[in-house]
């Protein structure tokens, strides 16, 4: 098979493998009530499940990221933290500030 | 069919100090520049964030035809890591539901799910009347949805004047971003058990098993909040 065909194929059966699981969620939010526990549940979830996938963007990234060093990513990462909290829970600037101070830590 | 005003006040929180356009923007510049780099072409590569606009899905998809994995194995790692916008999904959609609205905006809108879109409609559904939230949702997905694609396109285009370290800077605003979101999240203790447990406990699970380790991370960590809520609030 041509590599053009293996791509358009992959993007076709990425794109099936997300569409399911966002569908079986419209699909199960239809027989769930905000008032209900199974909601609660899921919305504790939800937000674990971000912030895991967040934990591992940070340690093991997959892609560029792989490229930097752990020490700086969390270096970086504390500090943006500090900034945004110190900052009123601005968000432009830690996350304009992290990519300059990634990109100059990696440099040094 | 659609409410006006509801679509574009969503619309319009691509905007302003909250924005998620700039970490939108970098990663998916990030990852237009990685698709060319894996033997996308360009119709490819924003095909890729029209269709699936999921982006750690899509790099999986990326390094998996590179280590060259069958179609199958794609899907099946692609599922996995995504299977995370199912509990997004049914933690969000009720909020939106309305008797009067038809089905297929549900069905067809759910395709903007993803960490930016979902973040922004809950921290802003309640500022809409119930009836018209899903015309709300419409629009934030639009905005992002678009954003995403444009951005992959230009990526792409500019993908040779971009070095090593640009590309690095550029990842970074995603993760970090977003958990300056979920910090501002965490307004009450379920919310705030949920997120730290998850940091902790997603890159622990993941030196067992990576596949899995989300999965298992949100339900863990999820499960204990929502006992510990439902313990604080007897």
């Amino acid at each position: 098979m041509e590599s053009n065909q293996i791509i358009v194929l992959a993007i076709i059966a990425t794109s099936i493998a997300t569409y399911v699981s966002r569908f079986m969620g419209a699909l199960t939010s239809e027989k769930v009530s905000v008032r209900s526990k199974i909601f609660k549940w899921f919305d504790c979830v939800a937000y674990s499940i971000l912030a895991a996938l967040l934990g591992r963007m940070l340690i093991f990234p997959a892609g560029v990221l792989a490229n930097s060093e752990l020490i700086i990513r969390l270096i970086v990462f504390f500090i943006c933290i500090a900034l945004f909290i110190l900052s009123k829970k601005n968000l432009v600037l830690p996350t304009m500030f992290s990519a300059i101070l990634l990109g100059f830590l990696t440099n040094i | 069919m659609i409410n006006s005003q509801a679509f574009f006040t969503g619309l319009k929180s691509l905007k302003g100090a909250r924005s998620p356009a700039i970490p939108l923007a970098a990663c998916f510049i990030a990852l237009g520049a990685l698709l060319k780099d894996a033997g996308f072409n360009i119709q490819q590569s924003a095909a890729s964030s029209f269709f699936t606009y999921a982006l750690p899905g899509q790099l999986v998809m990326a390094e998996s035809l590179l280590l060259g994995a069958s179609i199958v194995n794609i899907f099946i790692a692609v599922w996995l890591v995504n299977f995370r916008l199912y509990p997004l999904t049914v933690s969000l959609f009720p909020l939106l539901e309305h008797k009067s609205q038809p089905k297929w905006k549900y069905y067809l809108s759910c395709h903007f799910l993803a960490v930016s879109s979902w973040l922004i409609a809950k921290d802003t559904y309640k500022k809409i009347i119930s009836k018209h939230r899903i015309d709300f949702w419409i629009g934030i997905g639009i905005g992002t949805w678009s954003t995403a694609v444009i951005m992959t396109l230009i990526g792409f285009l500019i993908a040779d004047l971009l070095n090593k370290e640009m590309l690095i800077g550029l990842a970074i605003i995603n993760p970090i971003y977003f958990f300056c979101m979920m910090i501002g999240a965490m307004k009450d203790l379920a919310t705030s058990i949920s997120v730290v447990l998850g940091t902790i406990l997603g890159p622990i699970i993941y030196l067992i098993t990576p596949e899995w380790s989300l999965l298992f991370a949100g339900v863990i960590g999820g499960s204990v909040a929502f006992v510990l809520r439902e313990e604080n609030g007897k």
